[in-house]
């Protein structure tokens, strides 16, 4: 197990007070000028070589995405910072805990990111629904703004930035980088064609960096520790430790860091009280929020919990929130009801995403049921292979992995549902009757 | 899930909403806004004007407020674009009401992670109290809806009421937070099994010393190795 001391989200429960006065106690903003001189190239080449890989689910490496913004920014044209803080993908809790429990690490790290990237600003889009949250944030940077920490020669640096907060109003899609940036300039979050990237023509046309919160979070540590701490945990490639959020059918559902690469196994029986009811008991686990798909109980148990490891089961670390199923579960309809979510969060924009949504949880309700044909299987896996790769953004990829999943792993279930309601040996229907 | 929404009389609503303008209070609020962003980009402020404005419907009405045609239309002017600008984001955000709600909008979360967790029974103790999905009961307090994924997994079931979370929820406690509520009463946010947020349930795994004093971990940072 990961010792305490190597926590870098130590309040994580927020049995102490989030305030600047709390959290410099806990080692926040300290001496951050120091860390500053450092220069900005010194502190993109600590974050390359500390193998930090993004935390918001694609798992791009941090320090490589810091480094395509514009080395010289022109007056007219700033370089801006973005951070998503638009949680919303099914089973993911932990930039919540970050921004309610520990702000002042999420706003030490915006200074410290916007600097190595040479940008102006950072605004922090905060998902609507996180109301509480927002009010907390808004608070933390007002007390960092009062202390002299942003704004104006930030901790006595010299370098002026500023910290925005802005709330969203619920759209799953503004999680997208695109439809954020969109989103933060007033409009429909539907996102944009790439290219041109963010990091040539990103918010108002400005050169644009966007990470997830607990990657800029973790930065300041990083920083202090040293790349070599933080790369002596995880496997080769998946460095470093991270929020794990488990939900579902565990005994005690929790959100933990944790070194990356722990087995499953370890996870579970070390934060959750083990599965509910025993690990023969288990069922099948979705590993990384709703858009991977799931892995069956024999494949998962000993898996290590990282992006290579769960890549070689066929499903992605995402954000590591992990959704876990027993044998009381109805697993088609687990499936169903992420099917009914992108349907209700698809931005209309692509044909393929807009249409096929709603077409793919029409027949997941139908195989649910039972209400089908043998055939309607394969003509579903068909269709999720014409919405994946066919829109502007990974919406549709997102809504067709799930599918596939089940596909592959139950598809004796789907078939026994449509054998045990009769359907397959039923006369087929003319159309004239 | 979605039912389509009754869009109030446009006559009514212009006769009600017509006059409508910024709260000195809100006025402030509205000039801090526009101040986070670059001159010249003032339709960025279009999600924090709604939601601002929504608010002050909500506190002339004393429901959880909603946004009729006049006040999208000043909200429009306020940021300089056409109305159909704004409009059309009113229509794609789903926190922006088209139509009146309740004094208390109870948003029960039913995707996945909470299904897993039993949202069903969440759903049912509404139903027995009364609320139907995407309808206000008849007194005007309660408006329920289902909603997506609201990003509180570890401590499912959910709900939402207006700007609280009710975590960890079951049947018995959901009518309870409900009949609370209609008493007037504001019952504590969170979870209610006591739980402290999301650690697990009977007390933390990890980080035992935070429990009791904020503790400052750096001096023992370097010792042993790191890992």
């Amino acid at each position: 197990m990961l010792a305490d001391k190597d926590r870098i989200f130590t309040n994580v429960y927020g049995f102490q007070p989030w305030n600047l006065e709390a959290a410099r106690m806990r080692g926040d903003w300290d001496n951050t000028v120091r860390l500053m001189a450092n220069g900005p190239d010194a502190i993109i080449d600590i974050m390359k070589a500390s193998g930090l890989r993004g935390r918001g689910g694609a798992g791009f490496p941090t320090g490589t995405k810091w480094g395509f913004m514009p080395k010289e920014p022109k007056a007219d044209r700033p370089n801006f910072l973005v951070i998503n803080a638009d949680e919303s993908e099914p089973g993911s809790c932990k930039d919540r805990e970050i921004i309610r429990h520990d702000p002042h690490k999420l706003i030490e790290g915006a200074l410290i990111a916007g600097f190595a990237m040479r940008a102006r600003a950072a605004y922090i889009y905060i998902r609507g629904e996180y109301i509480r949250e927002a009010e907390t944030l808004f608070a933390a940077v007002a007390e960092a703004y009062a202390a002299g920490l942003v704004g104006k020669n930030a901790c006595g640096s010299g370098y002026d930035f500023d910290v925005f907060v802005h709330r969203g109003a619920g759209a799953y899609i503004c999680g997208e980088e695109t439809a954020m940036l969109e989103s933060l300039e007033g409009k429909k979050g539907q996102p944009r064609l790439k290219p041109p990237f963010p990091a040539g023509a990103g918010l108002y046309g400005c050169p644009t960096t966007v990470n997830n919160v607990e990657s800029i979070a973790v930065a300041p540590t990083i920083l202090r520790r040293g790349a070599e701490w933080f790369s002596s945990f995880g496997a080769e490639g998946n460095r470093g430790t991270k929020l794990f959020q488990i939900s579902g059918h565990v005994n005690k559902p929790c959100v933990v860091e944790e070194a990356m690469s722990i087995s499953f196994r370890e996870l579970i029986e070390t934060h959750c009280g083990g599965i509910r009811g025993g690990w023969d008991n288990l069922l099948a686990v979705i590993p990384g929020g709703s858009s991977v798909p799931l892995v069956p109980a024999a494949e998962i148990m000993d898996c290590p919990m990282d992006f290579d490891g769960l890549k070689k089961v066929g499903s992605g670390l995402g954000t590591a929130a992990i959704i876990v199923m027993d044998k009381s579960t109805d697993v088609v309809r687990a499936i169903s009801r992420i099917s009914y979510f992108y349907k209700h969060e698809s931005c209309g924009q692509c044909t393929p995403c807009r249409e096929g949504t709603g077409w793919m949880w029409r027949v997941m309700e139908r195989l649910r049921t039972g209400d089908a044909e043998i055939a309607e299987i394969d003509m579903l896996q068909q269709v999720t292979k014409q919405v994946e790769g066919h829109s502007i953004c990974a919406l549709g990829d997102a809504a067709a992995w799930p599918i596939q999943g089940l596909i592959k792993h139950f598809r004796p279930e789907l078939e026994r549902r449509i054998r045990d309601r009769g359907g397959d040996l039923a006369p087929m229907m003319e159309a004239a009757e | 899930m979605a039912e389509a929404t009754h869009i109030p009389d446009e006559a009514e609503t212009r006769a009600r909403w017509g006059n409508f303008a910024w709260t000195d209070e809100n006025q402030r609020k509205a000039n801090e806004i526009l101040g986070r962003y670059p001159k010249g980009r003032e339709q960025s402020a279009s999600i924090p004007f709604l939601d601002l404005a929504q608010r002050q419907v909500g506190a002339e009405t004393n429901t959880q407020g909603w946004l009729p045609v006049p006040v999208i239309e000043f909200v429009a002017r306020q940021i300089g674009v056409p109305y159909i600008r704004v409009f059309e984001v009113v229509t794609f955000y789903t926190m922006f009401n088209l139509a009146p709600v309740g004094r208390y909008h109870v948003q029960v979360c039913g995707t996945t992670p909470c299904m897993l967790a039993g949202s069903d029974d969440v759903l049912a103790a509404c139903k027995n109290h009364g609320l139907m999905k995407g309808r206000t009961t008849p007194d005007g307090m309660f408006t329920l809806t289902e909603v997506e994924c609201l990003g509180t997994c570890a401590n499912a079931p959910m709900v939402q009421i207006n700007d609280d979370n009710y975590e960890d929820l079951d049947y018995d406690r959901t009518t309870a937070v409900l009949e609370a509520l209609a008493r007037g009463e504001q019952p504590r946010p969170g979870s209610t099994i006591g739980r402290q947020t999301s650690c697990p349930e009977g007390g933390p795994t990890t980080l035992t010393a935070m429990v009791n004093e904020n503790h400052d971990y750096r001096g023992e940072w370097g010792t042993a190795n790191a890992g």
